[in-house]
């Protein structure tokens, strides 16, 4: 009974924690953005978003409509998060827009190994690269190292 | 900025004039109509075959005007491992091996009718556009390089290594291939090929770029008034880009 309240404590207070103001408790730290709110509402944006950038990404590119609004540029017009000195950040960098949720939801999105996670303009240093991509970032491109590394698997087996 | 799924009409509206704006500007005292286009494409149109008519001899052996630019618009470089570079134009030298005569010209994606690279392609991730562009869909494609064996031309090209600070009209990236856009990007603008504008700035004006289906475009006049040619006439791909003199 004490263990089954408990546990119904926690959820409450999880659900009421996690999109509390979106920031602080047990929640993701979601960046503070620029510019207009979406008419939609932020429930809305956090539950849709994937949805419109792949409606509006097939439009472009197979139909050559330029003019859509849900394109990953457009979102760092205003959900470009800051460093210290006031630059954006890269995707490498974990105060990224992107990654503040999905991080806390354990999501790996591929899209910035194609993407540029900062808008036109904001260098991505290099260390941004060896995020890994199609291999994993220890090994990285490095074609010595994957082949060491499945000899030793081969053995191993 | 607004990103609702409802799409709010009058930005729209309000983005298409500013692109045609752009072009008018772009081309001063040049109409659209030097380039084949009728007006800025705000799609891909399927009443346009888009091509390029590329003169060899004009093209000057030394210039790399159109893939310097290439580079620039699109974001490829080379890593200085030339055998994994990618490489969406290459400037490529015939020999005529009685006379010892020279030519040289830019190959790139020859957007053909009939794409090979389509046809094989596992995924569905290679497509052409309904106006002719051959394209690879990134979030498709496995990277299997099947295309790249069927290409005739030698066109595509495998991204071996991670990429950053990639254009935001030509993502790319490491496990894809990819090749020429036709700078599709710029052409649903209503604006040329970087390519294009590059060579015409040199002053050697060896491309054409048009709509080969307007018999009136630049680019359908000149090949109904000189001979031209595809590459490798004998696969019967139709290509989109053609030369002369070669
Ligand atoms: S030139 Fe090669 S890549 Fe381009 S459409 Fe033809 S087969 Fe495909
Ligand atoms: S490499 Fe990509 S585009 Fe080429 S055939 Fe394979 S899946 Fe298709």
């Amino acid at each position: 009974m004490r263990a089954s309240l408990l546990i119904a404590g926690l959820i409450a207070m999880l659900a009421s924690a996690v999109w509390a103001e979106g920031q602080g408790g047990l929640g993701p730290v979601i960046p503070e953005a620029t510019g207009k709110a979406h008419p939609e509402g932020n429930d809305y944006m956090r539950r849709w978003h994937m949805s419109m950038m792949r409606h509006d990404r097939d439009v472009t590119m197979y139909e050559g409509k330029r003019d859509q609004n849900a394109s990953l540029g457009g979102c760092f017009e205003c959900h470009a998060a800051k460093d210290e000195t006031g630059t954006p950040v890269t995707y490498a960098d974990a105060r990224h827009f992107c990654r503040s949720c999905h991080d806390f939801v354990a999501v790996r999105v591929d899209c910035f190994d194609c993407h540029r996670s900062t808008p036109e303009g904001v260098e991505e240093p290099p260390a941004h690269a060896a995020l890994g991509g199609v291999l994993s970032p220890s090994l990285g491109a490095d074609v010595g190292a994957l082949v060491a590394y499945l000899g030793a698997w081969e053995v191993g087996q | 900025m607004s990103c609702g799924a409802k799409k709010d009409v009058s930005r729209r509206d309000f983005l298409r004039s500013g692109a045609a704006l752009a072009t008018m500007q772009l081309a001063p005292g040049v109409t659209l109509m030097a380039f084949g286009g009728s007006e800025a494409q705000a799609a891909a149109d399927a009443g346009k075959r888009w091509g390029l008519l590329i003169d060899a001899s004009k093209c000057a052996p030394d210039c790399n005007a159109c893939i310097t630019a290439c580079q620039d618009e699109n974001g490829w470089k080379g890593s200085g491992n030339a055998e994994t570079d990618v490489q969406w134009i290459r400037k490529v030298t015939l020999k005529d091996k009685s006379s010892g005569r020279e030519t040289s010209l830019p190959v790139m994606c020859q957007h053909c009718e009939s794409p090979p690279c389509v046809d094989v392609c596992p995924t569905g991730a290679s497509f052409k556009r309904k106006d002719g562009i051959v394209l690879v869909d990134k979030h498709i494609c496995i990277g299997c390089r099947y295309c790249m064996m069927a290409c005739p031309f030698k066109a595509r090209s495998f991204v071996h290594e991670h990429v950053t600070n990639q254009k935001t009209h030509a993502p790319r990236g490491i496990g894809t291939v990819e090749s020429c856009t036709l700078c599709v990007h710029r052409v649903d603008e209503g604006r040329i090929p970087a390519c294009v504008e590059a060579c015409e700035a040199t002053g050697h004006g060896a491309m054409v770029f048009g709509d080969l289906l307007d018999p009136e475009s630049e680019i359908s006049r000149r090949l109904a008034e000189y001979p031209s040619v595809a590459l490798r006439p004998d696969l019967d791909l139709n290509p989109g880009v053609r030369y002369r003199e070669i």
